[in-house]
């Protein structure tokens, strides 16, 4: 049964993302980069293009506070809500700063396309589509039978050298590093997954919590490829070079075509938002218990 | 490895993003709670001599990669304002990109109230 459309979808005023969202909302899985805010006000009739609304920043001031959920975030005197009207609290304090930070630094318009933590945090403490922990870990890596590292092309002949050279050692030390094999194909089936694969990176998925899968999903869309997510968790890439190397094909047209900087620079600042916000929304979300005991040890 | 660079480059970045984020609550950025944590967290994580201390090296990539979104999303909005950000041309507008004129009717166009 398909799972149950997340209520008052908001069409983000970027034009992008609004065409990106719906084509992914059409899957039965569901899109965590689809944003969940409702609409401020329907749109008024007019010839020329207007764009909706938008929120005015409404407080002055943005602080943190812990409560007994965790750390919550006040604007001015009152506390930040998600869009289902829960409070909104984390678990780690850095990741409660880093939202503070994004509420901060919105000028005269809030731009809620722009804040990218908070819209994980949201989506972690309403899921709105209401997965649980197996559907989340069995998307994620049925991702691998399409995984964009494995997808080979066959021409031309530079394109596929510069795939062979970046791509492989990282297939390559994914498994050393898991003791599975992926390997690449340039079929149009794509490459063929043996269960064990599977199977051992479902039980290393299923270590991590509810939010840290909701990060590593949101990653694995926006890269469109699972070996590079556990590049970045691992810490074996940065989000620099995770979106170089998902990007590879496109870098490499635009070396021999030309950069345009309204499409492929625009993408490419984007792509590198959500993903870095995705990584360490992931490592926020695993690692507030070993901060605390370096702390103690002191 | 992770091409990181040096722990001082990345705070340096990470000041220098905040410094540009605090023109829109004109607060000096000195102030803010993510100043504040970051020096604390590098202070505290720089005592170790040992080079291949783990939680260094853990603290380190995520700073780089909060760098990164800073960056990025600075960007990624100036980008917008730059090219997506305008709107539609005005008619007038429109028909002024290939010379033309709109007419001018003094007594007002017959369907207009």
């Amino acid at each position: 049964m398909r799972p149950p459309r997340p209520l008052g979808v908001m069409w983000r005023i970027c034009p992008r993302l609004r065409d990106r969202g719906r084509g992914l909302l059409n899957r039965p899985s569901s899109d965590p980069t689809g944003s969940m805010w409702p609409r401020p006000t329907p749109r008024p009739p007019a010839r020329a293009y207007v764009p909706p609304t938008e929120r005015k920043r409404f407080y002055q001031n943005v602080s943190i506070s812990q409560g007994e959920g965790g750390f919550e975030i006040n604007l001015d005197h009152r506390k930040l809500k998600t869009p289902q009207a829960k409070l909104f609290t984390v678990p780690s304090e850095a990741l409660a700063i880093a939202v503070a930070t994004e509420w901060d630094s919105q000028q005269d318009t809030i731009k809620f396309y722009t804040m990218h933590l908070t819209t994980l945090c949201n989506t972690s403490l309403d899921n709105p589509t209401q997965r649980n922990k197996d559907q989340m870990i069995r998307a994620a890596v049925k991702f691998l039978d399409t995984d964009t590292i494995c997808y080979r092309v066959e021409e031309p002949e530079t394109l596929v050298e510069l795939q062979k050279n970046e791509w492989d050692p990282v297939i390559e030390w994914a498994e050393k590093r898991y003791g599975v094999e992926i390997g690449s194909s340039t079929s149009i089936m794509g490459p063929s997954i043996p269960t064990q694969t599977r199977e051992v990176l479902t039980s290393h998925l299923s270590s991590y919590n509810m939010w840290a899968l909701q990060g590593i999903e949101f990653v694995v869309a926006q890269l469109k490829s699972m070996v590079l997510t556990l590049g970045l968790i691992d810490r074996r890439l940065t989000v620099e070079q995770a979106v170089l190397l998902s990007r590879l094909e496109e870098e490499y047209q635009i070396q021999k075509w030309g950069n345009i900087e309204w499409a492929h620079d625009y993408e490419l600042q984007e792509l590198r938002a959500r993903t870095a916000a995705g990584t360490l929304f992931v490592h926020l979300c695993l690692e507030s218990s070993t901060v605390k005991h370096k702390l103690l040890q002191e | 490895m992770a091409a990181l660079g040096s722990p001082a480059r990345t705070l340096r970045g990470l000041l220098r993003e905040l410094r540009y984020l605090d023109a829109a609550s004109g607060r000096p950025y000195r102030d803010t709670a993510a100043y504040r944590y970051l020096v604390k967290a590098f202070r505290a994580h720089r005592v170790t001599s040992e080079k291949l201390c783990r939680a260094q090296h853990e603290l380190h990539f995520q700073a780089a990669t909060y760098l990164c979104l800073l960056r990025s999303v600075r960007q990624h909005v100036a980008l917008h304002q730059e090219f997506h950000g305008k709107g539609e041309r005005s008619v007038e507008e429109s028909a002024g990109l290939v010379g033309l004129q709109l007419p001018q009717q003094p007594g007002g166009k017959g369907w207009e109230p």
